[in-house]
């Protein structure tokens, strides 16, 4: 069996389980889980651009609440139905992400870091300022009866897992699939050596452009998702928190493997949720965990598992 | 009379003051090997940099096939067909040899998986790096990575190919093989080679131009070089291992 | 006049807060996220101090501020043997180890100094700024008992930051510490070959930086309360002034932190502090887009 074919088989595994899983879990848990799988979309996006890529953006929150706000306020300002708003959230994404990227990508290395994450700063602002519109920190609930795609009801518990499912193996299949593209592999010599890349004759600020810009646009889908289907926008996720989950979660799945974002959210999620039990401050935990991989498992859980015994895992 | 394939006028580096390069006239004839000499610090490096953009020129002119690129960034260059090896090895040193020779191949053939694969598997087995292709770049010894960056540059199929003192930390029989390997690729493909050892010089050059101090010094056959007593002083006046 | 004595206060508690975190970038290349916690540590350490010690406001003032930067430069040297320096100050990873330490600082602290995630409020601004009703009093200004007594406090803020700073300054220029530093900062490999052990020079400096932002905290307490959320503004202020003023040049961040502060109080005059913000912000991103080495910064070679 050669590599490729084993990685199809797992991502298609994997999908197969998360849709079983529907069947066999309690209620609360498969709430859980429709969660996990559009916070997973979100950590892929970042995922291209950090785990592939190698570059470290600390403001992917700006993606996300543009996308969120983007339908979210199509919606409850402009009163348009699910479809074309989901078009504009998507839209908005992609416009947001080519500004940045373009601007952004003119730096490297720290410099690019401070700067994603004041430009996520200013959008963060942004939609305090324009509270009127926004309702700021408070955020604004979308009604139950507009969230609707193509006829069917997507609030029910049912069919809003069954719609993240199908998100979420959307977007992990096309990523399955671009990181073994010459694209995608474009994008890992770049990682690993950009210079080299260059002198190999590929436009690298091109391919870093395209990347920023799909990656944005990733996170901004998955922020109008979670408008959607769970029916609430905020301002909360545009704060600096939403621009660190994102890596927080893909470093722990395991940065630049497939089903790393999607085993880092589901970590981070019940690590949060079993100890909420005993601490509201939770962000502690994401603190001590933060610390701890860096010190010990630079490469995740994924990571760690193909270092020591999948070197095939993707 | 063999065709030029690259030429520079006036080509120029400034650095903070301090000219790296001068005025360089240069010309590079087809399917030559030409070798570039010089004392350490004359600016060979700098210059070959200029020639594959790696570099920005402060003044002067760079025509490549016919065409003035000077205005053009590295990797525009290297698509037109110049293939550069760094000096200071530069692979992926975490990828696979054989994804390290995908990649340079890849951007010519990339359509075709098929065709890459095949492109991968003939440019090792030329380099003789066959048996290692699984093996992490990085884990590879020094001459091996060495020769590896080499079979990066042949991956691309290149109509001129620049190497910067390719043969620099390699065990004598892969010296041999070097000379071997690019003496074959000449005819086909012009090869520019900045090289400190007189050796390989004397065994694969046609041509050799010399620089020191940043500037144009001689040009001419290995003989017409060997006898040239503006370049005898400059390398008995700093004697390296020439 | 009043406004920009006010701007002149903030611009001194910036400088010192600003300068912790230029002087941790330019020797050891290391962007300290959590700078803004070290900070709200001092000020939250300064009140744990000032009520224990209880005697007197004054002897309790002065005692955190020994006290306090102390033990703050403490912590912050135990975080860098413990975390940074395992990572060998690789900078993509000390971002995100400092990131975590952001929040295990700020989320103890919420823990033991206020558990409730609100914000505490002792009774820390008349305490404190009493002794200086007595230091500043000269029968001028007893006329005007509030005005005047506040302005009294914040003018010796004002002349505290810039004795430190000058401190620092003699301290970087003309000591032999200083020299060690420069040294390291300049090549830490020869400065390792000479016999210098940089391992301890990055962790003092680590502490000095750190010590810097609890000293700005411990004078700001007595106008502003302690919050375990109050090192936030800090921290992006701190990174605008440095942005400003040339990666890890001292002289620009003490000039980017005087303009700053100075205009933060102007731009707020016209504008709504929001949109004061996002301006600044949006400034900064695109300083660094298109002048990286800052408005005073030289460019390298």
């Amino acid at each position: 069996m050669t590599n490729a074919q084993r990685s199809h088989i797992l991502h298609f595994a994997t999908i197969a389980v998360l849709a079983c899983l529907f069947f066999v879990l309690p209620a609360y848990h498969v709430g859980n889980l429709s969660r996990i799988m559009v916070l997973a979309v979100y950590a892929m996006g970042f995922n291209l651009l950090f785990g592939y890529t190698g570059l470290l953006s600390l403001g992917h929150a700006l993606f996300f609440a543009t996308g969120m706000y983007g339908l979210g306020m199509a919606m409850n300002n402009f009163g348009m139905a699910s479809e074309p708003a989901i078009l504009i959230g998507i839209i908005c994404a992609i416009v947001m992400s080519a500004v940045v990227g373009f601007l952004a990508l003119r730096t490297t290395g720290v410099a690019f870091m401070i700067v994603t994450l004041m430009f996520a700063q200013a959008g963060y602002l942004t939609v305090l300022y324009f509270g009127a519109y926004t309702r700021g920190d408070e955020g604004f609930v979308i009604p139950q009866p507009d969230r609707m795609i193509a006829g069917i009801d997507i609030t029910g518990e049912t069919s809003r897992y069954f719609a993240a499912l199908i998100l979420f193996a959307i977007v992990f299949l096309a990523i399955a699939h671009l990181v073994r593209s010459p694209f995608g592999r474009t994008l890992i010599a770049i990682r690993e050596n950009e210079e080299r890349t260059k002198m190999l004759g590929y436009d690298t600020g091109r391919h870093k452009l395209l990347a920023v810009i799909v990656s944005g646009t990733i996170s901004g889908i998955a922020g109008a998702a979670y408008a959607l289907l769970f029916g609430y926008a905020g301002a909360t996720f545009a704060t600096v928190q939403y621009s660190i989950f994102p890596l927080l979660w893909v470093l722990l799945g395991g940065a630049g493997t497939t089903l790393g974002p999607l085993i880092g959210v589901a970590f981070m999620f019940y690590l949060i949720d079993l100890s909420s039990s005993i601490t509201q401050a939770y962000m502690l935990i994401a603190g001590v965990v933060l610390v701890v991989l860096t010190l010990f498992a630079p490469q995740g859980l994924a990571g760690e598992l193909r270092r020591r015994l999948f070197t095939w895992l993707p | 009379m063999a065709s030029i394939i690259l030429s520079t006028k006036g080509l120029t580096k400034t650095y903070g003051g301090l000219n790296a390069n001068e005025d360089v006239d240069f010309e590079l004839q087809r399917g030559k090997i030409t070798a570039l000499i010089g004392p350490n610090g004359a600016g060979k490096s700098t210059f070959v940099g200029m020639i594959s953009g790696r570099i920005a020129a402060t003044r002067g002119q760079v025509v490549f096939d016919g065409r003035d690129i000077s205005a053009l960034p590295a990797h525009e260059r290297i698509k037109l067909g110049i293939a550069y090896t760094f000096q200071i090895t530069s692979v992926y040193a975490g990828l696979t040899l054989h994804e390290n020779v995908a990649i340079a191949a890849r951007r010519r053939l990339g359509k075709s998986a098929k065709a890459v694969h095949a492109k991968v598997v003939s440019v090792l087995q030329q380099v003789g790096l066959s048996d290692r292709a699984d093996q992490i770049a990085g884990d590879l010894s020094y001459g091996h990575q060495r020769v590896l960056e080499i079979a990066m540059g042949l991956a691309q199929d290149p109509v001129l190919f620049i190497l910067d003192e390719p043969t620099q930390g390699l065990a004598e029989t892969e010296v041999d093989d070097f000379v071997t390997l690019i003496k074959a690729l000449a005819g086909d493909t012009t090869i520019l080679l900045i090289e400190h050892n007189m050796d390989v010089v004397m065994r694969t050059a046609n041509h050799i131009h010399v620089l020191d101090n940043g500037r144009s010094l001689a040009s001419g056959t290995p003989e017409e070089i060997q006898a040239n007593k503006a370049v005898q002083a400059a390398y008995l006046g700093t004697d390296v291992d020439a | 006049m009043l406004a920009s004595l006010e701007g002149a206060v903030t611009a001194a508690i910036l400088a010192l807060t600003a300068m912790g975190l230029s002087i941790v970038f330019g020797v050891m290349r290391v962007v300290n996220i959590a700078h803004g916690e070290f900070y709200m540590v001092g000020a939250v350490l300064a009140w744990v101090v000032a009520s224990l010690v209880g005697a007197s406001p004054a002897v309790g003032f002065v005692a955190a501020l020994v006290i306090a930067p102390l033990v703050v430069g403490l912590i912050a040297m135990a975080a860098d043997k413990l975390i940074l320096q395992r990572l060998a100050y690789d900078p993509d990873r000390t971002i995100v180890a400092t990131i975590g330490l952001l929040y295990i600082i700020q989320q103890t602290t919420l823990m033991s100094f206020g558990p409730d995630a609100r914000p505490v409020q002792p009774p820390f601004n008349t305490r404190l700024s009493l002794p200086w009703f007595e230091w500043g009093e000269n029968g001028f200004e007893m006329f005007w008992p509030w005005g005047l007594s506040i302005t009294s406090y914040k003018l010796f803020v004002i002349i505290a930051a810039c004795a430190i700073l000058t401190g620092l300054w003699l301290l970087m220029t003309r000591s032999k510490a200083g020299l060690i530093m420069r040294a390291t900062q300049q090549d830490s490999e020869t400065a390792q070959a000479f016999g210098i052990p940089v391992g301890q020079v990055y962790s003092y400096v680590f502490g000095l930086g750190a010590g810097l932002a609890a000293v700005g905290a411990v004078l700001v307490v007595p106008i502003q309360q302690a919050h375990y959320l109050m090192g936030h503004d800090p921290l992006l202020l701190s990174f605008i002034v440095v942005i400003i003023g040339g990666l890890g040049s001292l002289p620009g961040t003490v000039i980017a932190a005087f303009l700053i502060g100075m205009s933060d109080g102007i731009i707020s005059v016209f504008f709504s502090p929001t949109l004061a913000k996002i301006i600044a912000t949006l400034a900064v991103a695109l300083v660094l887009v298109f002048r990286p080495q800052g408005l005073l910064g030289r460019v390298e070679r």
